[in-house]
């Protein structure tokens, strides 16, 4: 079975519907699948449901996608960075459901592993765990939240192999791995693509089995929210520090 | 003399100890990192995925790929690992990291916490507040002792909580409060800032606390 494809938009032939839910990997602008974003753009697919950390920014990302109105719902847990986003929201044009962020990357995890619920301290005693069951372990409140699926999940990936096989890079792995596992069908794009043998395999993150369909992407353009650096004069800088240019 | 935003941080940084794996949120308590003692080693978490960063990059260094939880460019270190969102948070609410420092909008006595949203505005979403307060050992609350002369040190939240019960020391411009969040104990003054009077604290705090024998 072949896996790789020629282009985001050949990847995406015949798995995108109106109205479908998908997972797009990414923290921020980090690690997200954008040349996949653009092609389902370009496919004008609507009433998208879309569970992904953060929602791109004007014009980036997801943003892409809130411009043209393609999406109905985001499941998300942070989404202060999209201009677009607020006014639609504002509208209520736009439905948000949001998700503490270890919560949802846990919901995503269990739902890749066939577990549909899990019971967790996050949330307990908020407005979270409002209408969901809540149970107590050890004297302590837990409330129960539930794995989550997609119908297509798509990630970016630094390298990946012909069998699906992927590596990441750095602080841009974030959400790919879960969400690679929890789609019914898996679309990876990845910026070097290689042959079987050639990635080590104690170094793969996620096994070729989760992945259907891959895409080289060897020119995706990477995209910096908050740059920030310090001066080459000053010697020795404690971690997080520096200014904001 | 009220402490400034860099002295709040020196303050946390006390609480730092030698082998801490620590979590800091945006605003002052990223300035913490600052003041961590020299030879003291910690390793500072960042909950996109990432343990062990450094300072900024130098300018023309910037990687897309190396941000923090901020969506600041960052550098590695040599203790640096990388891992999974999910990775991230089972370390977060695992009970592995040892203490958060992250800002708020409310505190009340009873540790209660309500940083993330103000009905009637437009929510920008909690990102990972509620899972850090909820799964790290020790959470220290740094802000302002009141916004625009109404208190945030409350009898009862009334805005939306980012955890019930979760908060164990507030340290504010005017002092410093320990809350004892599992028993009874409630909150107790413990530092003030130097010349802080107790009565400007007992102004400007709803909240019902005691006051440490060695203030009197």
């Amino acid at each position: 079975m072949k896996k790789v494809y020629p282009d985001a938009r050949a990847a995406l032939a015949g798995l995108l519907k109106d109205d479908m839910v998908i997972m797009a990997g990414g923290f921020g602008l980090c690690g997200i699948p954008e040349t996949l974003i653009q092609a389902i753009r370009d496919s004008g697919v609507k009433g998208l449901t879309v569970v992904s950390n953060n929602a791109g920014i004007d014009g980036v990302g997801l943003g892409l996608l809130l411009d043209t109105k393609q999406i109905r719902k985001m499941i998300s847990s942070y989404v202060g960075e999209n201009k677009t986003f607020a006014q639609q929201y504002l509208a209520g044009e736009l439905e948000i459901e949001f998700n503490p962020q270890g919560t949802l990357a846990e919901r995503i995890r269990a739902g890749g592993a066939g577990i549909p619920a899990f019971f967790t301290r996050t949330g307990a005693g908020t407005s979270i765990a409002e209408g969901k069951e809540e149970r107590e372990f050890n004297g302590e409140r837990y409330v129960m939240e539930r794995g989550l699926v997609a119908d297509l999940s798509i990630v970016h990936a630094w390298m990946g192999d012909s069998e699906g096989n992927l590596v990441y890079r750095k602080t841009a792995r974030n959400f790919n791995p879960m969400m690679a596992t929890a789609g019914k069908v898996t679309v990876a794009e990845v910026e070097h693509l290689v042959q079987p043998g050639d990635l080590n395999p104690d170094h793969i993150i996620t096994p070729g089995v989760y992945v259907k369909r891959i895409v080289h992407v060897p020119n995706a353009e990477k995209h910096i929210e908050q740059r920030t650096v310090r001066k080459r004069d000053k010697a020795a800088a404690p971690a997080g520090t520096g200014e904001e240019v | 003399m009220p402490w400034t935003r860099e002295q709040m941080a020196e303050r946390a940084a006390q609480e730092l100890r030698d082998g801490f794996y620590v979590n800091l949120g945006i605003g002052i308590p990223t300035l913490v990192s600052n003041y961590i003692p020299a030879g003291m080693s910690v390793q500072l978490q960042s909950e996109n995925g990432m343990l062990g960063f450094g300072p900024f990059p130098y300018e023309g260094e910037e990687d897309p790929d190396l941000i923090n939880a901020g969506k600041q460019t960052i550098t590695e270190i040599p203790t640096t690992s990388f891992f999974s969102s999910a990775d991230s948070f089972a370390m977060i609410r695992g009970g592995h990291i040892d203490l958060s420092i992250l800002g708020a909008m409310q505190v009340a006595e009873n540790g209660d916490l309500a940083n993330w949203m103000i009905p009637g505005k437009m929510v920008k979403g909690m990102g990972g507040a509620m899972d850090l307060v909820a799964g790290v050992k020790k959470v220290v609350v740094v802000m302002e002792h009141s916004a625009k002369n109404e208190p945030k040190l409350l009898k009862q939240c009334t805005l939306p909580l980012t955890g019930a019960g979760v908060v164990d020391m507030v340290i504010t411009d005017l002092g410093v409060f320990t809350i004892d969040k599992k028993g009874k104990g409630g909150m107790t003054l413990i530092e003030l800032a130097p010349g802080v009077p107790l009565e400007e604290i007992r102004a400007k705090t709803e909240a019902a606390y005691k006051v440490d024998g060695r203030l009197n």
